[in-house]
Protein backbone atom coordinates (compact mmCIF):
# COMPACT_ATOMS: atom_id res chain seq x y z
CA UNK A 1 0.00 0.00 0.00
CA UNK A 2 2.65 2.52 1.00
CA UNK A 3 4.66 1.52 -2.06
CA UNK A 4 1.69 2.16 -4.33
CA UNK A 5 1.21 5.53 -2.68
CA UNK A 6 4.87 6.36 -3.05
CA UNK A 7 4.85 5.55 -6.75
CA UNK A 8 1.65 7.54 -7.23
CA UNK A 9 3.18 10.50 -5.43
CA UNK A 10 6.36 10.50 -7.49
CA UNK A 11 4.33 10.02 -10.66
CA UNK A 12 2.21 13.05 -9.85
CA UNK A 13 5.22 15.12 -8.85
CA UNK A 14 7.13 14.28 -12.02
CA UNK A 15 4.12 15.12 -14.16
CA UNK A 16 3.69 18.48 -12.44
CA UNK A 17 7.41 19.16 -12.73
CA UNK A 18 7.15 18.53 -16.47
CA UNK A 19 4.38 21.12 -16.72
CA UNK A 20 6.52 23.71 -14.96
CA UNK A 21 9.82 22.95 -16.59
CA UNK A 22 8.98 21.97 -20.19
CA UNK A 23 8.20 25.54 -21.34
CA UNK A 24 11.56 26.69 -19.98
CA UNK A 25 13.37 23.86 -21.72
CA UNK A 26 11.51 24.68 -24.93
CA UNK A 27 12.66 28.30 -24.64
CA UNK A 28 16.28 27.19 -24.35
CA UNK A 29 16.04 24.64 -27.19
CA UNK A 30 14.33 27.13 -29.52
CA UNK A 31 17.03 29.71 -28.86
CA UNK A 32 19.53 27.21 -30.27
CA UNK A 33 17.60 26.57 -33.50
CA UNK A 34 17.80 28.17 -36.93
CA UNK A 35 14.83 30.14 -38.22
CA UNK A 36 13.78 27.33 -40.57
CA UNK A 37 14.20 24.71 -37.87
CA UNK A 38 11.83 26.59 -35.54
CA UNK A 39 9.18 26.77 -38.28
CA UNK A 40 9.03 23.00 -38.79
CA UNK A 41 5.76 21.16 -38.36
CA UNK A 42 5.74 18.83 -36.53
CA UNK A 43 8.44 20.51 -34.45
CA UNK A 44 11.59 18.71 -33.52
CA UNK A 45 12.49 18.82 -29.85
CA UNK A 46 16.23 19.03 -30.31
CA UNK A 47 17.73 21.73 -32.53
CA UNK A 48 18.81 20.26 -35.82
CA UNK A 49 21.46 21.48 -36.24
CA UNK A 50 22.43 23.25 -33.01
CA UNK A 51 22.84 26.84 -34.08
CA UNK A 52 23.99 30.11 -32.60
CA UNK A 53 21.78 31.98 -35.08
CA UNK A 54 19.49 33.48 -32.41
CA UNK A 55 22.33 34.65 -30.19
CA UNK A 56 24.33 35.96 -33.17
CA UNK A 57 21.33 38.04 -34.16
CA UNK A 58 20.85 39.66 -30.76
CA UNK A 59 24.47 40.12 -29.81
CA UNK A 60 25.61 41.80 -32.98
CA UNK A 61 22.50 43.95 -33.21
CA UNK A 62 22.89 47.73 -33.38
CA UNK A 63 19.18 48.56 -33.74
CA UNK A 64 18.39 46.49 -30.66
CA UNK A 65 21.52 46.59 -28.47
CA UNK A 66 20.61 43.59 -26.35
CA UNK A 67 24.03 43.30 -24.74
CA UNK A 68 23.80 46.91 -23.66
CA UNK A 69 20.35 46.24 -22.16
CA UNK A 70 21.81 43.31 -20.29
CA UNK A 71 24.56 45.49 -18.81
CA UNK A 72 22.07 48.26 -17.98
CA UNK A 73 19.90 45.76 -16.11
CA UNK A 74 22.89 44.30 -14.31
CA UNK A 75 24.10 47.72 -13.19
CA UNK A 76 20.64 48.97 -12.20
CA UNK A 77 19.73 45.84 -10.25
CA UNK A 78 23.10 45.82 -8.43
CA UNK A 79 22.92 49.49 -7.46
CA UNK A 80 19.29 49.12 -6.45
CA UNK A 81 20.14 46.15 -4.23
CA UNK A 82 22.98 48.08 -2.59
CA UNK A 83 20.72 51.07 -1.97
CA UNK A 84 18.01 48.89 -0.43
CA UNK A 85 20.48 47.07 1.83
CA UNK A 86 22.07 50.25 3.18
CA UNK A 87 18.93 52.33 3.68
CA UNK A 88 16.63 49.55 4.88
CA UNK A 89 19.11 48.09 7.38
CA UNK A 90 19.86 51.48 8.92
CA UNK A 91 16.19 52.36 9.18
CA UNK A 92 15.35 48.93 10.56
CA UNK A 93 18.04 49.35 13.23
CA UNK A 94 16.52 52.62 14.35
CA UNK A 95 13.03 51.14 14.40
CA UNK A 96 14.02 47.93 16.17
CA UNK A 97 16.60 49.14 18.67
CA UNK A 98 16.43 52.88 19.25
CA UNK A 99 13.87 54.92 21.10
CA UNK A 100 12.88 58.22 19.62
CA UNK A 101 9.95 60.51 19.20
CA UNK A 102 7.84 59.55 16.20
CA UNK A 103 9.02 55.96 16.08
CA UNK A 104 5.56 54.42 16.25
CA UNK A 105 4.08 56.84 13.78
CA UNK A 106 6.84 56.36 11.23
CA UNK A 107 6.67 52.58 11.55
CA UNK A 108 2.88 52.61 11.13
CA UNK A 109 3.15 54.80 8.04
CA UNK A 110 5.84 52.60 6.51
CA UNK A 111 3.93 49.38 7.17
CA UNK A 112 0.70 50.99 5.97
CA UNK A 113 2.14 51.41 2.47
CA UNK A 114 2.82 47.65 2.33
CA UNK A 115 -0.88 47.18 1.64
CA UNK A 116 -0.95 49.68 -1.17
CA UNK A 117 -0.69 48.24 -4.68
CA UNK A 118 2.56 49.70 -6.09
CA UNK A 119 0.89 50.34 -9.45
CA UNK A 120 -1.32 52.96 -7.81
CA UNK A 121 1.73 55.21 -7.32
CA UNK A 122 3.02 55.01 -10.87
CA UNK A 123 1.43 58.17 -12.22
CA UNK A 124 2.48 60.54 -9.40
CA UNK A 125 5.90 58.89 -9.24
CA UNK A 126 6.35 59.52 -12.95
CA UNK A 127 5.52 63.19 -12.47
CA UNK A 128 7.94 63.39 -9.51
CA UNK A 129 10.71 61.62 -11.42
CA UNK A 130 10.06 63.94 -14.34
CA UNK A 131 10.50 67.02 -12.13
CA UNK A 132 13.75 65.60 -10.81
CA UNK A 133 14.93 65.17 -14.40
CA UNK A 134 15.27 61.42 -13.95
CA UNK A 135 13.12 60.17 -16.81
CA UNK A 136 15.07 58.09 -19.32
CA UNK A 137 18.05 57.67 -16.97
CA UNK A 138 19.41 54.76 -14.96
CA UNK A 139 18.56 56.60 -11.73
CA UNK A 140 14.84 56.22 -12.30
CA UNK A 141 15.27 52.44 -12.41
CA UNK A 142 17.53 52.32 -9.35
CA UNK A 143 16.05 54.74 -6.82
CA UNK A 144 12.23 55.01 -6.59
CA UNK A 145 11.69 51.28 -6.03
CA UNK A 146 13.92 51.46 -2.94
CA UNK A 147 11.10 53.32 -1.16
CA UNK A 148 9.34 49.97 -0.82
CA UNK A 149 8.49 49.21 2.79
CA UNK A 150 9.24 45.52 2.46
CA UNK A 151 12.98 45.66 3.23
CA UNK A 152 12.59 47.82 6.33
CA UNK A 153 9.76 45.68 7.64
CA UNK A 154 11.56 42.43 6.88
CA UNK A 155 14.84 43.48 8.54
CA UNK A 156 13.14 45.06 11.54
CA UNK A 157 11.37 41.77 12.26
CA UNK A 158 14.67 39.94 11.92
CA UNK A 159 16.55 42.37 14.19
CA UNK A 160 13.84 42.00 16.83
CA UNK A 161 14.37 38.24 16.79
CA UNK A 162 18.06 38.65 17.69
CA UNK A 163 18.71 38.90 21.45
CA UNK A 164 20.15 42.28 22.37
CA UNK A 165 22.76 40.89 24.81
CA UNK A 166 25.64 40.93 22.35
CA UNK A 167 24.92 44.52 21.49
CA UNK A 168 24.76 45.42 25.17
CA UNK A 169 28.12 43.76 25.70
CA UNK A 170 29.56 45.82 22.84
CA UNK A 171 28.19 48.98 24.44
CA UNK A 172 29.88 47.97 27.69
CA UNK A 173 33.11 47.85 25.74
CA UNK A 174 32.51 51.42 24.68
CA UNK A 175 31.03 50.94 21.22
CA UNK A 176 28.77 53.64 19.80
CA UNK A 177 25.56 53.02 17.83
CA UNK A 178 27.26 52.96 14.49
CA UNK A 179 29.77 50.38 15.72
CA UNK A 180 27.07 48.28 17.35
CA UNK A 181 25.07 48.38 14.15
CA UNK A 182 27.84 47.71 11.68
CA UNK A 183 30.09 45.41 13.70
CA UNK A 184 27.65 43.45 15.84
CA UNK A 185 24.15 43.49 14.43
CA UNK A 186 24.88 43.32 10.69
CA UNK A 187 27.25 40.32 10.91
CA UNK A 188 24.58 38.50 12.94
CA UNK A 189 22.02 39.32 10.25
CA UNK A 190 23.85 37.92 7.24
CA UNK A 191 21.12 35.41 6.32
CA UNK A 192 18.39 38.06 6.37
CA UNK A 193 20.56 40.51 4.45
CA UNK A 194 21.31 37.86 1.83
CA UNK A 195 17.62 37.09 1.47
CA UNK A 196 16.74 40.75 1.06
CA UNK A 197 19.59 41.23 -1.41
CA UNK A 198 18.46 38.35 -3.60
CA UNK A 199 14.81 39.39 -3.53
CA UNK A 200 15.66 43.03 -4.30
CA UNK A 201 17.87 42.02 -7.20
CA UNK A 202 15.21 39.71 -8.63
CA UNK A 203 12.46 42.31 -8.33
CA UNK A 204 14.50 45.01 -9.98
CA UNK A 205 15.92 42.76 -12.70
CA UNK A 206 12.45 41.53 -13.63
CA UNK A 207 10.59 44.81 -13.37
CA UNK A 208 8.70 45.48 -16.58
CA UNK A 209 5.93 48.07 -16.37
CA UNK A 210 8.01 50.94 -14.95
CA UNK A 211 11.00 50.64 -17.33
CA UNK A 212 8.68 50.30 -20.34
CA UNK A 213 7.13 53.67 -19.56
CA UNK A 214 10.06 55.67 -18.13
CA UNK A 215 12.84 54.71 -20.54
CA UNK A 216 12.81 55.76 -24.17
CA UNK A 217 16.31 55.80 -25.66
CA UNK A 218 17.21 52.42 -27.16
CA UNK A 219 20.63 52.43 -25.51
CA UNK A 220 19.17 53.10 -22.06
CA UNK A 221 16.59 50.31 -21.84
CA UNK A 222 16.74 47.52 -19.33
CA UNK A 223 16.56 43.99 -20.71
CA UNK A 224 12.86 43.33 -19.91
CA UNK A 225 11.82 46.64 -21.49
CA UNK A 226 13.99 45.83 -24.51
CA UNK A 227 12.53 42.36 -24.91
CA UNK A 228 9.20 43.95 -25.83
CA UNK A 229 10.94 45.75 -28.70
CA UNK A 230 12.61 42.55 -29.76
CA UNK A 231 9.22 40.88 -30.05
CA UNK A 232 8.00 43.78 -32.19
CA UNK A 233 11.07 43.65 -34.44
CA UNK A 234 11.31 39.88 -34.93
CA UNK A 235 7.60 38.90 -34.77
CA UNK A 236 7.80 35.17 -35.54
CA UNK A 237 11.57 34.79 -35.70
CA UNK A 238 11.36 32.85 -32.47
CA UNK A 239 14.97 31.69 -32.10
CA UNK A 240 16.02 35.35 -31.82
CA UNK A 241 13.23 36.27 -29.39
CA UNK A 242 13.90 33.17 -27.28
CA UNK A 243 17.63 33.96 -27.23
CA UNK A 244 16.71 37.32 -25.68
CA UNK A 245 14.45 35.59 -23.17
CA UNK A 246 17.22 33.13 -22.28
CA UNK A 247 19.64 36.00 -21.73
CA UNK A 248 17.16 37.61 -19.33
CA UNK A 249 16.57 34.30 -17.54
CA UNK A 250 20.11 33.04 -17.03
CA UNK A 251 21.21 35.46 -14.28
CA UNK A 252 18.07 34.96 -12.20
CA UNK A 253 18.05 31.21 -12.68
CA UNK A 254 21.70 31.04 -11.57
CA UNK A 255 20.81 33.22 -8.60
CA UNK A 256 17.87 30.94 -7.85
CA UNK A 257 20.01 27.81 -7.91
CA UNK A 258 22.69 29.39 -5.71
CA UNK A 259 20.37 31.16 -3.29
CA UNK A 260 17.30 28.95 -3.39
CA UNK A 261 17.16 28.65 0.35
CA UNK A 262 17.22 32.43 0.81
CA UNK A 263 14.55 33.07 -1.79
CA UNK A 264 12.20 30.41 -0.44
CA UNK A 265 12.75 31.52 3.14
CA UNK A 266 12.22 35.14 2.24
CA UNK A 267 8.98 34.36 0.46
CA UNK A 268 7.62 32.14 3.19
CA UNK A 269 8.54 34.58 5.92
CA UNK A 270 6.96 37.48 4.09
CA UNK A 271 3.80 35.40 3.96
CA UNK A 272 3.66 34.57 7.63
CA UNK A 273 4.50 37.97 8.93
CA UNK A 274 2.28 39.87 6.54
CA UNK B 1 27.89 59.86 8.76
CA UNK B 2 29.80 57.55 11.10
CA UNK B 3 31.69 60.52 12.52
CA UNK B 4 28.57 62.42 13.35
CA UNK B 5 27.12 59.48 15.19
CA UNK B 6 30.33 58.81 17.08
CA UNK B 7 30.53 62.37 18.27
CA UNK B 8 26.84 62.31 19.11
CA UNK B 9 27.05 59.10 21.06
CA UNK B 10 30.04 60.32 23.03
CA UNK B 11 28.31 63.54 23.95
CA UNK B 12 25.13 61.85 25.03
CA UNK B 13 27.09 59.88 27.57
CA UNK B 14 28.76 62.77 29.35
CA UNK B 15 29.51 61.54 32.90
CA UNK B 16 31.94 58.64 33.20
CA UNK B 17 29.98 55.38 33.31
CA UNK B 18 29.59 53.88 36.72
CA UNK B 19 27.82 50.63 36.00
CA UNK B 20 26.00 48.48 33.55
CA UNK B 21 22.57 50.04 33.96
CA UNK B 22 23.91 53.48 33.48
CA UNK B 23 25.64 52.51 30.33
CA UNK B 24 22.60 50.82 28.92
CA UNK B 25 20.45 53.80 29.71
CA UNK B 26 22.88 55.94 27.84
CA UNK B 27 22.80 53.82 24.70
CA UNK B 28 19.07 53.74 24.66
CA UNK B 29 18.97 57.48 24.85
CA UNK B 30 22.10 58.02 22.81
CA UNK B 31 22.37 61.40 21.24
CA UNK B 32 19.01 62.78 20.33
CA UNK B 33 19.79 62.96 16.63
CA UNK B 34 21.23 59.46 16.33
CA UNK B 35 17.98 57.57 15.60
CA UNK B 36 16.99 60.14 13.00
CA UNK B 37 20.35 59.88 11.29
CA UNK B 38 19.90 56.13 10.98
CA UNK B 39 16.39 56.62 9.67
CA UNK B 40 17.14 59.55 7.37
CA UNK B 41 18.41 57.87 4.18
CA UNK B 42 15.40 55.56 3.94
CA UNK B 43 13.01 58.23 5.15
CA UNK B 44 13.99 60.53 2.29
CA UNK B 45 13.25 57.77 -0.23
CA UNK B 46 10.04 56.86 1.53
CA UNK B 47 8.76 60.41 1.75
CA UNK B 48 9.55 61.23 -1.88
CA UNK B 49 8.53 57.98 -3.60
CA UNK B 50 6.30 56.24 -1.08
CA UNK B 51 4.24 58.75 0.88
CA UNK B 52 4.22 61.96 -1.17
CA UNK B 53 2.91 60.19 -4.31
CA UNK B 54 -0.23 59.12 -2.43
CA UNK B 55 -1.18 62.71 -1.63
CA UNK B 56 0.25 64.08 -4.86
CA UNK B 57 -1.78 61.56 -6.88
CA UNK B 58 -5.00 62.77 -5.27
CA UNK B 59 -3.95 66.37 -5.90
CA UNK B 60 -3.21 65.68 -9.59
CA UNK B 61 -6.56 63.93 -9.99
CA UNK B 62 -8.36 67.15 -9.06
CA UNK B 63 -6.75 69.05 -11.93
CA UNK B 64 -6.95 69.13 -15.66
CA UNK B 65 -3.33 68.09 -15.86
CA UNK B 66 -1.74 67.37 -19.20
CA UNK B 67 2.01 66.76 -19.05
CA UNK B 68 2.50 68.72 -22.25
CA UNK B 69 0.44 71.77 -21.30
CA UNK B 70 1.66 74.54 -18.97
CA UNK B 71 -1.75 75.34 -17.45
CA UNK B 72 -3.22 72.93 -14.94
CA UNK B 73 -6.55 74.35 -13.81
CA UNK B 74 -8.26 72.94 -10.74
CA UNK B 75 -11.42 71.16 -11.83
CA UNK B 76 -12.60 69.47 -8.65
CA UNK B 77 -14.07 66.04 -9.21
CA UNK B 78 -14.58 66.37 -12.94
CA UNK B 79 -12.00 63.70 -13.80
CA UNK B 80 -13.94 61.32 -11.58
CA UNK B 81 -17.28 62.36 -13.01
CA UNK B 82 -15.96 61.62 -16.51
CA UNK B 83 -15.42 58.00 -15.53
CA UNK B 84 -19.09 57.67 -14.60
CA UNK B 85 -20.81 59.63 -17.34
CA UNK B 86 -21.40 57.65 -20.49
CA UNK B 87 -20.98 60.68 -22.77
CA UNK B 88 -17.33 61.25 -21.83
CA UNK B 89 -14.49 60.13 -24.09
CA UNK B 90 -12.93 57.91 -21.44
CA UNK B 91 -16.04 56.13 -20.28
CA UNK B 92 -16.11 53.16 -22.67
CA UNK B 93 -12.37 52.40 -22.52
CA UNK B 94 -12.30 52.70 -18.75
CA UNK B 95 -15.20 50.36 -18.09
CA UNK B 96 -13.97 47.92 -20.70
CA UNK B 97 -10.68 47.73 -18.80
CA UNK B 98 -12.51 47.31 -15.50
CA UNK B 99 -14.48 44.47 -17.05
CA UNK B 100 -11.31 42.80 -18.35
CA UNK B 101 -9.61 43.09 -14.97
CA UNK B 102 -12.68 41.74 -13.19
CA UNK B 103 -12.91 38.74 -15.52
CA UNK B 104 -9.23 37.97 -15.06
CA UNK B 105 -9.39 38.35 -11.28
CA UNK B 106 -12.51 36.26 -10.83
CA UNK B 107 -11.08 33.45 -12.97
CA UNK B 108 -7.52 33.46 -11.67
CA UNK B 109 -7.91 33.96 -7.91
CA UNK B 110 -9.77 30.71 -7.10
CA UNK B 111 -7.20 28.72 -9.07
CA UNK B 112 -4.31 30.56 -7.45
CA UNK B 113 -5.71 29.85 -4.01
CA UNK B 114 -6.57 26.18 -4.55
CA UNK B 115 -3.90 24.78 -6.91
CA UNK B 116 -0.94 25.94 -4.78
CA UNK B 117 -2.58 24.45 -1.71
CA UNK B 118 -2.68 21.11 -3.49
CA UNK B 119 0.98 21.44 -4.44
CA UNK B 120 1.91 22.37 -0.88
CA UNK B 121 0.07 19.35 0.52
CA UNK B 122 1.95 17.12 -1.93
CA UNK B 123 5.23 18.56 -0.68
CA UNK B 124 4.38 18.72 2.98
CA UNK B 125 5.79 15.36 4.07
CA UNK B 126 9.49 14.65 4.15
CA UNK B 127 10.64 12.45 1.28
CA UNK B 128 13.74 12.25 -0.92
CA UNK B 129 13.71 14.86 -3.69
CA UNK B 130 11.34 17.19 -1.92
CA UNK B 131 13.62 20.22 -2.22
CA UNK B 132 14.11 19.52 -5.91
CA UNK B 133 10.38 19.43 -6.62
CA UNK B 134 9.76 22.55 -4.59
CA UNK B 135 12.44 24.34 -6.61
CA UNK B 136 10.98 23.09 -9.90
CA UNK B 137 7.51 24.35 -9.00
CA UNK B 138 8.90 27.69 -7.94
CA UNK B 139 11.27 28.17 -10.90
CA UNK B 140 8.88 30.01 -13.27
CA UNK B 141 8.24 32.61 -10.61
CA UNK B 142 11.85 33.84 -10.55
CA UNK B 143 11.54 34.80 -14.21
CA UNK B 144 10.09 38.18 -15.01
CA UNK B 145 6.84 38.83 -16.79
CA UNK B 146 8.76 39.93 -19.90
CA UNK B 147 10.35 36.50 -20.26
CA UNK B 148 7.13 34.70 -19.41
CA UNK B 149 5.16 36.86 -21.81
CA UNK B 150 7.47 36.30 -24.76
CA UNK B 151 7.76 32.61 -24.05
CA UNK B 152 4.00 32.03 -23.86
CA UNK B 153 3.22 34.27 -26.80
CA UNK B 154 5.39 31.79 -28.70
CA UNK B 155 4.01 28.62 -27.08
CA UNK B 156 0.43 29.80 -27.70
CA UNK B 157 1.03 31.01 -31.26
CA UNK B 158 -1.85 29.51 -33.27
CA UNK B 159 0.39 28.21 -36.06
CA UNK B 160 3.91 27.81 -34.72
CA UNK B 161 3.17 27.30 -31.05
CA UNK B 162 3.99 24.14 -29.17
CA UNK B 163 0.55 23.97 -27.52
CA UNK B 164 -1.46 23.68 -30.71
CA UNK B 165 1.07 21.28 -32.20
CA UNK B 166 0.93 19.03 -29.16
CA UNK B 167 -2.87 19.14 -29.26
CA UNK B 168 -2.78 18.30 -32.96
CA UNK B 169 -0.42 15.41 -32.33
CA UNK B 170 -2.96 13.74 -30.05
CA UNK B 171 -5.83 14.37 -32.46
CA UNK B 172 -7.37 17.42 -30.82
CA UNK B 173 -8.17 20.65 -32.70
CA UNK B 174 -4.85 22.28 -33.58
CA UNK B 175 -6.05 25.71 -34.63
CA UNK B 176 -7.31 27.28 -31.38
CA UNK B 177 -6.71 31.06 -31.47
CA UNK B 178 -5.23 31.15 -27.96
CA UNK B 179 -4.10 34.75 -28.01
CA UNK B 180 -6.37 36.44 -30.52
CA UNK B 181 -9.94 35.53 -29.59
CA UNK B 182 -12.10 35.15 -26.51
CA UNK B 183 -12.74 33.05 -24.54
CA UNK B 184 -9.36 31.48 -25.42
CA UNK B 185 -7.46 34.65 -24.58
CA UNK B 186 -8.82 34.46 -21.04
CA UNK B 187 -7.89 30.80 -20.74
CA UNK B 188 -4.38 31.71 -21.88
CA UNK B 189 -3.94 34.68 -19.56
CA UNK B 190 -5.28 32.82 -16.55
CA UNK B 191 -3.42 29.61 -17.38
CA UNK B 192 -0.10 31.36 -17.86
CA UNK B 193 -0.54 33.31 -14.64
CA UNK B 194 -1.33 30.16 -12.67
CA UNK B 195 1.70 28.44 -14.19
CA UNK B 196 3.89 31.43 -13.44
CA UNK B 197 2.92 32.29 -9.86
CA UNK B 198 1.43 29.23 -8.22
CA UNK B 199 4.84 28.12 -6.94
CA UNK B 200 5.00 31.37 -4.99
CA UNK B 201 1.73 30.73 -3.18
CA UNK B 202 2.69 27.08 -2.68
CA UNK B 203 5.84 28.11 -0.80
CA UNK B 204 3.79 30.37 1.47
CA UNK B 205 1.31 27.57 2.15
CA UNK B 206 4.15 25.15 2.80
CA UNK B 207 5.57 27.40 5.50
CA UNK B 208 2.09 27.65 7.01
CA UNK B 209 1.61 23.89 6.93
CA UNK B 210 4.88 23.36 8.74
CA UNK B 211 3.73 25.65 11.53
CA UNK B 212 0.76 23.41 12.34
CA UNK B 213 1.83 21.32 15.36
CA UNK B 214 2.29 17.64 14.51
CA UNK B 215 0.54 16.71 17.79
CA UNK B 216 -2.75 17.97 16.37
CA UNK B 217 -2.50 15.46 13.53
CA UNK B 218 -1.47 12.74 15.96
CA UNK B 219 -4.43 13.46 18.19
CA UNK B 220 -6.82 13.45 15.23
CA UNK B 221 -5.38 10.12 14.08
CA UNK B 222 -5.80 8.62 17.52
CA UNK B 223 -9.44 9.73 17.41
CA UNK B 224 -9.82 7.82 14.16
CA UNK B 225 -10.10 10.84 11.84
CA UNK B 226 -9.78 10.11 8.12
CA UNK B 227 -7.38 12.03 5.91
CA UNK B 228 -10.23 14.26 4.76
CA UNK B 229 -11.33 14.90 8.38
CA UNK B 230 -7.77 15.84 9.27
CA UNK B 231 -7.63 18.23 6.32
CA UNK B 232 -10.96 19.85 7.23
CA UNK B 233 -10.51 20.08 10.97
CA UNK B 234 -6.77 20.43 11.46
CA UNK B 235 -5.14 21.70 8.27
CA UNK B 236 -7.69 24.29 7.12
CA UNK B 237 -8.21 25.94 10.53
CA UNK B 238 -4.45 25.93 11.10
CA UNK B 239 -3.92 27.64 7.75
CA UNK B 240 -6.55 30.32 8.26
CA UNK B 241 -4.18 33.30 8.65
CA UNK B 242 -2.06 32.06 5.75
CA UNK B 243 -5.16 31.56 3.60
CA UNK B 244 -6.25 35.08 4.34
CA UNK B 245 -2.81 36.39 3.40
CA UNK B 246 -2.70 34.37 0.18
CA UNK B 247 -6.23 35.37 -0.78
CA UNK B 248 -5.63 39.07 -0.16
CA UNK B 249 -2.26 39.29 -1.90
CA UNK B 250 -3.50 37.18 -4.82
CA UNK B 251 -6.54 39.40 -5.37
CA UNK B 252 -4.25 42.44 -5.33
CA UNK B 253 -1.76 40.82 -7.70
CA UNK B 254 -4.44 39.64 -10.12
CA UNK B 255 -6.22 43.00 -10.13
CA UNK B 256 -2.90 44.62 -11.01
CA UNK B 257 -2.28 42.36 -13.99
CA UNK B 258 -0.49 44.13 -16.81
CA UNK B 259 2.46 42.37 -18.44
CA UNK B 260 0.62 39.19 -19.39
CA UNK B 261 -2.03 40.94 -21.45
CA UNK B 262 0.44 43.56 -22.72
CA UNK B 263 2.73 40.89 -24.14
CA UNK B 264 0.67 37.75 -24.70
CA UNK B 265 -2.72 38.86 -26.00
CA UNK B 266 -1.60 42.46 -26.62
CA UNK B 267 -5.11 43.50 -25.63
CA UNK B 268 -6.71 41.33 -28.31
CA UNK B 269 -9.34 40.73 -29.49
CA UNK B 270 -9.93 44.43 -30.05
CA UNK B 271 -9.14 45.87 -26.64
CA UNK B 272 -11.08 43.28 -24.71
CA UNK B 273 -8.11 42.03 -22.66
CA UNK B 274 -6.71 45.51 -21.93
CA UNK B 275 -6.55 45.78 -18.14
CA UNK B 276 -7.05 48.67 -15.72
CA UNK B 277 -3.35 49.16 -14.98
CA UNK B 278 -2.60 49.22 -18.70
CA UNK B 279 -5.43 51.73 -19.24
CA UNK B 280 -4.06 53.94 -16.45
CA UNK B 281 -0.47 54.05 -17.64
CA UNK B 282 -1.54 54.57 -21.24
CA UNK B 283 -3.83 57.43 -20.30
CA UNK B 284 -1.17 59.06 -18.15
CA UNK B 285 2.14 58.22 -19.76
CA UNK B 286 1.22 57.80 -23.43
CA UNK B 287 -1.64 60.30 -23.76
CA UNK B 288 -0.07 62.54 -21.07
CA UNK B 289 -3.44 63.07 -19.36
CA UNK B 290 -2.11 62.43 -15.87
CA UNK B 291 -5.11 64.14 -14.28
CA UNK B 292 -7.52 61.61 -15.71
CA UNK B 293 -5.07 58.75 -15.11
CA UNK B 294 -4.67 59.76 -11.46
CA UNK B 295 -8.42 59.78 -10.97
CA UNK B 296 -8.53 56.24 -12.36
CA UNK B 297 -5.64 55.30 -10.08
CA UNK B 298 -7.25 56.70 -6.95
CA UNK B 299 -10.58 55.06 -7.73
CA UNK B 300 -8.86 51.75 -8.39
CA UNK B 301 -6.82 51.90 -5.15
CA UNK B 302 -9.98 52.67 -3.17
CA UNK B 303 -11.80 49.78 -4.77
CA UNK B 304 -8.96 47.40 -3.91
CA UNK B 305 -8.84 48.72 -0.35
CA UNK B 306 -12.54 47.96 0.01
CA UNK B 307 -12.02 44.45 -1.38
CA UNK B 308 -9.20 43.83 1.11
CA UNK B 309 -11.23 45.09 4.04
CA UNK B 310 -14.27 43.01 3.07
CA UNK B 311 -11.94 40.07 2.74
CA UNK B 312 -10.62 40.51 6.28
CA UNK B 313 -14.11 41.01 7.68
CA UNK B 314 -15.54 37.94 6.00
CA UNK B 315 -12.74 35.75 7.19
CA UNK B 316 -12.85 37.01 10.72
CA UNK B 317 -16.62 36.69 10.75
CA UNK B 318 -16.54 33.07 9.71
CA UNK B 319 -14.07 32.31 12.43
CA UNK B 320 -16.49 33.38 15.20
Amino acid sequence: MTNVRRVARYGALLLITAVFVTPLVWMLLTSLKTYEDAQQDPPSWLPHPFSTYGFDQILGNTANPVLRWFLNSMLAASLHTLLVLVTASMAAYALARLRFRGRKVSFALIVGTLFLPPTSLIIPNFVIADRLGWIDTLTVIVVPGAASAFGVFFLRQFFLSIPAELEEAAVLDGANHWQVFSQVLLPLSKPALATLAVLSFLTNWNDFLWPVYVLFSPERLTLPAGLGLLQGAYVTDYPVIMAGAVLASVPVLILFVLAQRHIIQGVSRSGLKG
Amino acid sequence: MADVIEVGAARGDAPPPAGRNRRRGATERGHRATPYLFLAPYLVLFLVFGLAPILFGIWISLHQWDLQLPNRPFIGLENYRDLFSSDSADYADWWSSVRATAIFTVLSVPLLVVVPLGLALLLNEKFPGRTFFRAAFFAPYVLGVAVIGLLWRFLLDANLGLINRLLGAVGLPADTPWVTDVPWAWVSLVGVTVWWTCGFNAVIYLAGLQDIPAELYEAARVDGATAWDRFRHVTLPGLRPVLLFVLTTTILASANVFGQSFLITQGAPGEQTRTVVWRIVDEGLRNYDVGQASAMSVLFALLLAVVSIVNFRLFRYRED
